[in-house]
C-alpha cells in the first residue's frame, strides 16, 4: 500500500518467476490462478453441500425417518445451507469474476493481485474453519439465517435452559466473519477493476454484461457485508460477554437480528443470481448469433434490482407482526422488483428470438437457466403478498421458490458458464455427449426434487423438521424428492468423469470456439500470463464480433508471444500470511467463554497479521 | 497531475503508457479507498442505527442523560446522567482540528517542505492519540460509575459504537505515525504525496463519522 505510483514503475531487470510447482500456487497473483484456486475449493464445498442435502433427503424419504436425529438434522440443513451460499455460489461466481473480469475488459489483471490472492485465502482457511466443527462435534445447528434467540448462550427463564450452550454457533459467527473479510477484500478489488482498468475505448456501456452484473453485484457485496458484520458482532457479544442486543431479558428485540439479517440477506440473494444473469446475457447472444436484445435496458435493469434489492428485507419477516404500514410497503416494494426481472426475461426471449440456434451444452444449461427462473420468481413474487406468505412462510413451498431461482438460476447459469469457458481456461472442450447427459440428469432431477416441494409446502409440510408422521400425505411426492436428488447428483457425477475425460484428453481448444463476441476469445486458450501482449482498442460492445467482421469472418489463430518488456506483478506470499493472520486472530475467540487465557493466541494472530500487512506493504510489488 | 493522469491524457492522443493505463485517469488505490469508506459507511449506519433503536429501552441505569425515575441499585430513583459533556466536546474539538492538521502536512509533502509535513503530521498524530487517551478515560470513568458492557442497552451499543470508532481512530494513527516514520527518514518525497493523501482520506472519514456520533449520542435528549 505504501508504494508509490511511480516506485511500481518496472525494474530494469524484468524478474522471472516459477511457473510450476506448489510454492509457485502459494504465492501467486495472478487472477486466472487465483481463479482456478476458487474454483476448485468452491466446487469441493459444493460437493459437500450436496452430500449434506443427499443425507437430508434420505431422512426425509419416508414417514418418521429414523437416519439422523433431529440434532444431526438441524446440522445438516443449516451446514447445507451455510456452504451452498457462502461455500458454493459466492465463490463459484468469484471463480468466473477473477478469471473473466479482467479478461473482458482488456486488463492485465485485477487492480490489487496480492488482495486477492488474500481475498482466496481467507476464503479457503475461514470454510476450513467452519467445516472443522463437523470434527469437533459441534456443528452449527441454527439454521443459515441464525434467528435470535435460538442462537443465544444464555438460559432463557420462560424455558429455563440456553438454546445452544455449546460451541456450534460461535463456529457459524466467526467463520461468517472470516468469509465476510474475504468478500468484502475481492468486491473491492473487483469495483476497483471494472471502474479503473478497462481496456482504451471501453466505455462503461461497452462493457460485457457479465461484467455489468458483476460490477453490481461488487457493490452490493461492498454496502452489505458490513450490515451482517455488525449483526454477528453483537451476536457474538450476546453469546459470550451477557449484552442483550437480541436478548428480551435484558431489553434487546430479537426481531432487530432479523432487521440486520435480511438487509443483508436480500441483496446477498442478488449477490448469488445477478452473475448468473450475467453468465446467461453472454451465452445466448454468442449462441444464437445476434447482439444482445436491449443491451442498455438490460444495463439499468441490473442496476434497478441492485438498487431495490436494499428496499425489500422485510418480506423475510412478514409473520413477525410488523403492522400493516411496513407489511404494504415491503409488499410494493417486492412487487416492484419483479418489473426489471422481467425485463431481463423478455430481453433473453428476444435475443434467441429468430437467432440460428446452436444447442451446445452451454446454450441448453443458460435457456434452462431462464426457464427455471421464471418458476422460481413466479413463486417469488407470491410471497410479495403477505396475506397469502402467512400461509406459505416456514413451508416447503418457500424451499422449492428458493431452490428454483438458487439452483434453477444461479447453479444452471454457473455451469452454463463453466461448459462455455471451459475451453478458455484449460485449453480443452468439455465433451458435448456427456454434457448432455449431465444436463438432462439436472434439469430432470432438479425438477423432480424441488417441484414438488410446491404441492407439499401449499398441503402444509413444514420445513426445517426432521421428520413427517404417516397419513399426512406427505409421502409420495417426498419419495419422488429423494429419487430426484439422486438424479441430480448423478448429473454431477457425469460432470466430474466429463472434467476427468477432458483434462486427459488433447488440448484441442481453438482461442474462439464459439464465435465469441468478447475479449477474452481474441487471446489463445489459456491465456498468457499477461493475457493482452498489448491493450485492446474497443470500438463497440461485441469487439471480437468487430475484428471478425473486419477480418472477413475467418480470424487467424493468435499466436503466442514472448511478452518481453510486460512487466507482472510479483508473486508474494505475505497474502497468505496475512490470511493466516486474520483466522488466528479472529478463529481464536472461538473459545473466549470457556477459556479466557485463549486471549493469547488472539493477540499472537493480531501480532502476526500486523507483521504481515507491514511485510506486504513494503515489499515490491512489480 | 498524477502519472495516471498523464498516460491518460497521452492516450488521449494516440499513444498509451500501458503499464500506468486506468479507464478514469484516477489513481486505482485512492478509488479503493473510497470504495472502502463507502463500505464503512455501512458498518457505522448499522451501529449508530442499533444505537437510536434502543435510545430510552435500558431496564436499568445508569443512563446518558440525567432522568427523574429510572432503575438504580434495585429501586427506582432520580439518576444523574453519566455524560461528562465538556470533556467530549473537548476531544471533538482536538479532532477535528487534526483534519486541518493533515491537510497542511499534506499540502507540505506536496510542496516538498519537510518541516511543515513532518510539524503537521506529528500535530495530526497527537491529535489522534489525545483523541484516544480521552476515550480510554471516559470508558475508564464510566465503568467505575457502574456502567459495564452489558449494564444495559445503553452501555452495550454505546461501548459498541463508540469502541468501534476508536479502534478506527487507533488504526488511522497506526497508519499515520507509519507515515510520519518514512517523513523523517526522508522517504516522502513530493511524488509520493499519494501515500500520505490516502492515509489523509481515511482519516477525514474517521472524524466524520465522529461528527455524526457526537450529536447523535452525546446532545440529542
Amino acid at each position: 500500500m505504501a508504494t508509490s505510483v511511480l516506485e511500481r514503475r518496472a525494474p530494469a531487470v524484468p524478474h522471472t518467476h516459477a511457473k510450476t510447482g506448489l510454492w509457485s500456487w502459494i504465492t501467486t497473483v495472478d487472477h486466472k490462478r487465483i481463479g482456478i484456486l476458487y474454483g476448485a475449493t468452491s466446487f469441493l464445498f459444493f460437493l459437500l453441500g450436496g452430500l449434506e442435502a443427499l443425507v437430508i433427503r434420505l431422512q426425509l424419504t419416508g414417514p418418521n425417518g429414523k437416519l439422523v436425529d433431529p440434532d444431526t438434522y438441524n446440522a445438516l440443513f443449516t451446514m447445507h445451507g451455510t456452504t451452498m451460499i457462502f461455500l458454493g455460489v459466492m465463490p463459484l461466481s468469484a471463480m468466473f469474476f477473477n478469471y473473466f473480469i479482467p479478461l473482458q475488459i482488456g486488463a492485465r489483471d485485477v487492480a490489487f493481485p496480492r488482495l486477492n490472492a488474500f481475498s482466496y485465502w481467507v476464503f479457503l482457511l475461514g470454510g476450513i474453519f467452519i467445516n472443522t466443527s463437523f470434527l469437533v462435534g459441534a456443528p452449527p445447528d441454527g439454521g443459515w439465517f441464525g434467528y435470535a434467540n435460538l442462537t443465544s448462550s444464555r438460559i432463557i427463564p420462560a424455558t429455563a435452559a440456553a438454546p445452544s450452550p455449546g460451541l456450534n454457533i460461535d463456529f457459524w459467527v466467526i467463520g461468517l466473519q472470516i468469509l465476510g473479510i474475504a468478500s468484502i477484500a475481492a468486491a473491492l478489488n473487483f469495483f476497483v477493476t471494472i471502474v479503473n482498468l478497462r481496456a482504451p475505448g471501453m466505455k462503461m456501456l461497452r462493457m460485457p454484461m457479465f461484467v455489468w452484473m458483476s460490477f453490481v453485484v461488487q457493490v452490493l457485496l461492498l454496502l452489505a457485508f458490513p450490515v451482517i458484520t455488525v449483526a454477528l458482532i453483537y451476536l457474538m457479544m450476546d453469546r459470550n460477554f451477557g449484552t442483550s442486543f437480541f436478548m428480551p431479558d435484558g431489553g434487546g428485540d430479537p426481531i432487530m437480528w432479523q432487521h440486520l439479517f435480511w438487509f443483508f440477506g436480500h441483496p446477498e440473494v442478488y449477490i448469488l443470481i445477478l452473475p448468473a444473469f450475467g453468465i446467461t446475457s453472454e451465452i445466448l447472444p454468442v449462441f444464437s448469433r445476434k447482439p444482445l436484445f436491449g443491451y442498455t435496458a438490460m444495463v439499468f435493469s441490473g442496476i434497478f434490482i441492485g438498487f431495490v434489492g436494499f428496499g425489500v428485507w422485510s418480506h423475510h419477516m412478514f409473520a413477525t407482526g410488523m403492522g400493516p404500514f411496513a407489511d404494504t410497503f415491503f409488499s410494493l416494494a417486492t412487487m416492484v422488483i419483479a418489473l426489471p426481472t422481467g425485463v431481463k426475461i423478455f430481453n433473453w426471449i428476444g435475443t434467441i428470438w429468430g437467432g440460428s440456434l446452436r444447442y451446445t451444452t452451454a446454450m441448453m444449461m443458460a435457456i434452462a437457466m431462464v426457464a427455471l427462473f421464471i418458476i422460481g420468481g413466479l413463486s417469488g413474487v407470491m410471497h410479495s403478498a403477505a396475506p397469502a406468505d402467512l400461509q406459505q412462510t416456514d413451508t416447503y413451498f418457500i424451499v422449492a421458490h428458493f431452490h428454483y431461482v438458487l439452483f434453477g438460476g444461479a447453479i444452471f447459469g454457473l455451469t452454463a458458464g463453466a461448459y462455455y469457458w471451459w475451453p478458455k481456461m484449460f485449453g480443452r472442450l468439455l465433451d458435448e455427449t456427456l454434457g448432455k447427459i449431465h444436463f438432462w440428469l439436472m434439469f430432470i432431477g432438479m425438477n423432480a426434487t424441488f417441484f414438488p416441494m410446491h404441492i407439499l409446502g401449499l398441503n402444509g409440510m413444514p420445513r426445517r423438521v426432521y421428520s413427517y408422521p404417516e397419513g399426512l400425505n406427505f409421502e409420495f411426492w417426498n419419495l419422488i424428492e429423494t429419487v430426484g436428488a439422486f438424479v441430480l447428483a448423478s448429473g454431477f457425477l457425469v460432470f466430474l468423469v466429463n472434467i476427468i475425460k477432458t483434462w486427459m484428453g488433447p488440448k484441442n481448444a481453438p482461442a474462439d470456439p464459439w464465435h465469441g463476441a468478447t475479449l477474452e476469445w481474441a487471446i489463445p486458450s489459456p491465456p498468457q500470463e499477461f493475457n493482452f501482449p498489448k491493450l485492446p482498442q474497443v470500438g463497440s460492445s461485441v469487439p471480437q464480433w468487430d475484428a471478425r467482421r473486419a477480418a472477413g469472418g475467418h480470424l487467424p489463430e493468435p499466436a503466442l508471444v514472448s511478452g518481453e518488456g510486460i512487466h507482472m506483478p510479483n508473486p508474494s506470499f505475505w497474502p497468505l500470511m496475512a490470511a493466516i493472520g486474520v483466522n488466528l486472530t479472529l478463529g481464536s475467540l472461538l473459545f473466549i467463554r470457556q477459556l479466557p487465557y485463549w486471549y493469547g493466541l488472539t493477540l499472537f494472530g493480531a501480532a502476526w497479521l500486523f507483521v504481515s500487512v507491514y511485510k506486504w506493504a513494503f515489499e515490491p510489488a512489480h | 497531475m498524477t502519472v495516471a493522469q498523464a498516460a491518460t491524457a497521452s492516450a488521449e492522443h494516440g499513444e498509451i503508457d500501458e503499464h500506468h493505463w486506468t479507464s478514469t485517469g484516477l489513481d486505482t488505490r485512492k478509488l479503493a479507498i473510497w470504495g472502502f469508506i463507502g463500505s464503512e459507511c455501512l458498518f457505522f449506519a448499522s451501529l449508530i442505527a442499533t444505537y437510536l433503536v434502543y435510545r430510552g429501552q435500558s431496564l436499568v441505569g445508569p443512563l446518558p442523560h440525567t432522568e427523574s425515575q429510572c432503575m438504580l441499585d434495585g429501586k427506582m430513583q432520580a439518576c444523574e446522567g453519566i455524560f461528562e459533556i465538556p470533556l467530549v466536546t473537548f476531544g471533538t474539538a482536538v479532532l477535528l482540528f487534526s483534519s486541518l492538521f493533515v491537510v497542511l502536512a499534506l499540502y507540505g509533502a506536496q510542496k516538498g517542505d519537510r518541516k511543515m509535513l513532518i510539524t503537521w503530521l506529528s500535530a495530526t498524530v497527537i491529535c489522534g492519540l489525545f483523541f484516544i487517551g480521552m476515550q480510554v478515560y471516559e470508558f475508564y470513568h464510566f465503568y467505575h460509575k457502574g456502567l459495564g458492557y452489558s449494564t444495559n442497552l445503553f452501555s452495550s451499543t454505546f461501548y459498541t459504537l463508540t469502541g468501534f470508532h476508536g479502534s478506527h481512530v487507533t488504526l488511522g494513527v497506526i497508519w499515520l505515525s507509519t507515515m510520519l516514520v518514512l517523513a523523517l527518514r526522508g522517504k516522502l518525497p513530493p511524488e509520493k504525496a499519494l501515500n500520505l493523501e490516502l492515509a489523509a482520506l481515511y482519516w477525514h472519514f474517521v472524524d466524520v463519522v465522529w461528527i455524526v456520533i457526537f450529536p447523535v449520542v452525546y446532545l440529542m435528549r
